[in-house]
């Protein structure tokens, strides 16, 4: 059974068991969602498709009303996905986080599964260990990998 | 001499759509996904409306088979700031009148 990387510590904070690979990975693509959250300045929100999950419609089959909540919302939101990338950065090294840190990685990894799994276009059927020919492959594989942190997060944070 | 008529008073017309902004509630949805793992589904409605687990995990598996389950309802401003907070924690979530 594989150990759990995230896990709840008698004092109530959390230790965070992963490897320096696995540390150098998260501290990579937390700039690359900060890059491309930079450059979404549209509160329309079409800049960049793989974004689209970060800023979804509150009202679909309302034009007008969505208009008025993205231009009402979409600053704030993109500002606290940023915060919670800066919190990733500053702690990517660190082996106990206090909750609140923890409630931001958990944030930061959900929303870079939100935009890679959008960018893969994956489905409930998608199978993360693909051929090794597959371009997608790698990537798929850090999306895998970014699932299986989060479900330890989620785990930790409801002991 | 007779008393001189009232003078035409404009009146707005009572906006449809405001009268039934004001008698329907709202209802929150969230969306299934195939991106959103069924853990962190459950967890997020958790701490954002305070539910069991068991209740989080039934509206979870709702969506999940379903396809949608209602999460919330209430004034369109309370609506509006639950749809807000669970497109904070990257859930796909719509409103609309509680029809």
């Amino acid at each position: 059974m594989l150990r759990r990387p995230i896990r709840r510590t008698r004092k109530g904070d959390f230790e965070v068991r992963i490897s320096a690979e696995e540390r150098r990975l998260l501290a990579s693509l937390v700039p690359q969602l900060r890059a491309a959250l930079e450059a979404d300045d549209d509160p329309g929100g079409a800049t960049d498709p793989s974004l689209r999950r970060l800023f979804p419609a509150a009202y679909p089959d309302d034009e007008v009303r969505d208009r008025e909540y993205r231009s009402m919302v979409h600053d704030d939101l993109r500002a606290r996905r940023q915060a919670a990338l800066d919190t990733v950065e500053a702690s990517v090294d660190a082996t106990r986080l206090d909750e609140e840190t923890l409630l931001a990685w958990m944030g930061a990894v959900n929303d870079l599964r939100l935009v890679l799994g959008t960018r893969l276009d994956v489905s409930e059927e998608t199978d993360l260990v693909a051929d090794g020919d597959d371009p997608d492959a790698p990537a798929l594989a850090v999306y895998g990998y970014l699932g299986y942190l989060l479900e330890s997060m989620v785990a930790a944070l409801s002991d | 001499m007779s008393a001189p008529s009232p003078a035409p008073v404009e009146v707005d017309e009572p906006d449809l759509d405001e009268v039934t902004d004001i008698d329907t509630p709202w209802i929150v949805l969230v969306w299934n996904d195939p991106i959103n793992l069924m853990s962190y589904v459950t967890f997020v409605l958790q701490k954002l409306f305070g539910y069991s687990r068991d209740k989080a995990t039934k509206l979870m598996l709702d969506v999940h088979h379903k396809g949608r389950a209602v999460v919330a309802n209430g004034s369109r401003e309370k609506c509006e700031l639950d749809v807000f907070r669970l497109h904070e924690h990257g859930l796909w979530a719509t409103m609309q009148h509680d029809r």
